[in-house]
């Protein structure tokens, strides 16, 4: 058999299956997005941009269409959490992968063994660990209570809140920002941290100047990794925002499980994909604006 | 690189102070939701969330569930299904990667194979719904066995090329200097060394699929409840103490099946380090 023959048999199988199974329904999807609603679920073949237009705007009673801000809301609301979850989490991911990869070999491979086990568990099992720390009458109310911060039967009340739906994110969502940080700060050499000191910069300098310009990859692989997957986010803002604080993967569910709207449920799912996409594009930019300043960085050491 | 240990009172300029007590702070914010959920597990009390006692009764009283029962066997099918079909096709892929040369596709192959990985969960969730219901394809859990193999590929896919990189080519040219034809090498060199990352890559994709809930819930008709899907009902429907024990054992499976993955590839960069 040829090489070219051997090299079509080895792909063959993986093409047909995410083709047909993974490009085909996102195509398919798009197209629906494009469509009629049919009140019963499914669309009509027909061509419709309303989908979109009714992510801002509604029909008001004489048939004129008006500014609504309601799923501006959930945009928005969507933006901020998940914003608010990739800080946090790069705020405490950052100096726990730094410690991890200054330590010896041995201990850096069960430490980071250790970050990996939670993002391999299931996820809706790890929220729902959240619902008994939070809950009334939880974990934290019964923690509360014993250390006399609350009373006996009073609650810190955080289920069903925005702070809840941030936590929920952060945990979810924290090895995935963890690791791409520890992965550029284990490649970064120390000897420049000490050249640094040398010249009088203080620690937090050193951070500044050097530890975050160097792990920028990093950085921004993490953030991505966690931005996006915060963004069409189900279960967290489901299990503890009460099903009340919608965020757009909650609503892209509801439009197929309850609200039976396919196109406008394609539409936001459209959106998240659009988001995606330039997530991509700036997280390549950052990798070619790396290079190229690591590259010119050697050239003026050995130059 | 240096080594951490300190020995002298002098703290090495790299050694942020307080860095080492965050990242304490960091495990236990990663581990303590989940040992509070395994501890609760044990509660004897009928309410989910109000400790009372030490107890088996949760464990004893998913042994009586038949829903329980057949929405772990699911599970089970599914995995068994999708693990496999994907880990052989991340193989295949994965050889012609790594060793079939240079060709043209190479670049849309490597796309393609980590699209599943880019691609929200919910995204992809309701494409694969929209997909089997407008061609109006419904075969009960080989709907969600079809949906899984797609995400499982990728996951299959990067510990299989990994160990595939890791393998000296020369091993395969000496069997051909050997006499050995091209099958005959692939057979009794390549693959017995590949085994332990083939393995892996199974791992992995069994441990996804097993733990997958949106995308299962999204495409799951009545009568193909996987566990995720089941324990998430169980959720909505009133939080009992039963939901705590089965998490537990839902963990325990994903925790046990990691560690091993763990343990294979660790073993491997040993070899490696050996070799």
């Amino acid at each position: 058999m040829s090489i070219k023959r051997l090299r079509l048999l080895g792909l063959l199988p993986t093409w047909v299956t995410i083709g047909v199974l993974m490009i085909g329904p996102l195509l398919i999807m798009a197209a629906v997005s494009l469509m009629e609603a049919n009140v019963y679920g499914g669309v009509h073949l027909r061509f419709d941009v309303s989908s979109y237009v009714q992510i801002l705007f509604d029909k008001n009673l004489f048939d004129e269409t008006e500014f609504n801000p309601a799923y501006l809301i959930i945009i928005m609301r969507s933006f901020m959490l998940a914003l608010g979850a990739t800080g946090l989490a790069l705020l405490i991911g950052f100096p726990a992968a730094y410690y991890i990869a200054r330590q010896p070999d041995h201990r850096k491979n069960l430490l980071v063994f250790l970050i990996t086990i939670p993002f391999w568990t299931n996820l809706l099992v790890r929220t729902f660990a959240w619902v008994i720390i939070l809950g009334r009458g939880g974990f934290m109310d019964q923690v509360g209570s014993f250390l006399n911060i609350i009373g006996p039967d009073e609650s810190i009340n955080l289920m069903y809140t925005n702070t809840a739906i941030l936590i929920g994110l952060v945990y979810s969502y924290l090895p995935l920002m963890v690791l791409p940080l520890y992965a550029s700060m284990e490649k970064m050499d120390v000897r420049l941290l000490e050249a640094g000191a040398d010249l009088y910069a203080n620690r937090y300098e050193l951070i500044r100047r050097i530890i975050v310009p160097l792990t920028m990859p990093g950085i921004i692989g993490g953030s991505i990794l966690v931005f996006v997957p915060c963004l069409g986010a189900f279960i967290a803002p489901d299990l503890l925002g009460g099903g009340k604080k919608l965020m757009l993967g909650s609503l892209v569910q509801l439009q197929f499980a309850t609200s039976r709207n396919w196109p406008f449920g394609a539409a936001i799912a459209m959106m998240l994909l659009a988001i995606v996409v330039i997530a991509l594009m700036v997280n390549a930019r950052a990798a070619r604006r790396h290079a190229v300043y690591e590259q010119t960085g050697a050239e003026a050491t050995h130059g | 690189m240096a080594s951490p240990h300190r020995k002298s009172k002098f703290r090495p300029i790299w050694d942020f102070p307080g860095f080492g007590g965050l990242s304490v702070g960091f495990f236990a914010f990663l581990y303590v939701p989940i040992l509070v959920l395994v501890a609760y597990s044990f509660n004897g009390s009928k309410f989910a969330m109000v400790w009372s006692e030490f107890s088996w009764r949760w464990y004893l009283k998913l042994l009586e569930n038949d829903d329980i029962h057949s929405a772990a066997i699911n599970s089970l099918i599914v995995a068994f299904f999708a693990a496999p079909a994907a880990t052989i096709m991340a193989t295949l892929a994965a050889l012609v990667m790594v060793r079939g040369g240079p060709f043209r596709s190479r670049a849309f192959t490597a796309g393609l194979i980590t699209l599943p990985l880019m691609v929200p969960e919910i995204v992809t969730a309701v494409a694969t719904l929209i997909f089997f219901a407008l061609l109006n394809i419904n075969l009960g859990l080989i709907n969600i066995i079809l949906a899984h193999t797609v995400f499982c590929i990728p996951f299959a896919y990067m510990p299989i090329r990994a160990a595939l990189e890791a393998m000296d080519p020369g091993l395969e040219v000496a069997a051909q200097d050997l006499y050995a034809d091209r099958w005959d090498a692939f057979r009794y060199v390549t693959l017995p060394l590949l085994t332990p990352g083939i393995m892996s890559g199974f791992m992995l994709a069994f441990v996804i699929s097993i733990d997958d809930f949106i995308i299962t819930l999204m495409v799951a008709g009545a009568g193909s409840t996987t566990l995720p899907v089941y324990i998430y009902s169980m959720i909505r429907t009133g939080v009992t103490p039963e939901v705590n024990a089965v998490s537990t054992l839902l963990l325990a499976v994903s925790v046990i099946l990691v560690s091993v993955y763990w343990l294979l590839s660790s073993a491997n960069r040993k070899g490696e380090a050996i070799g």
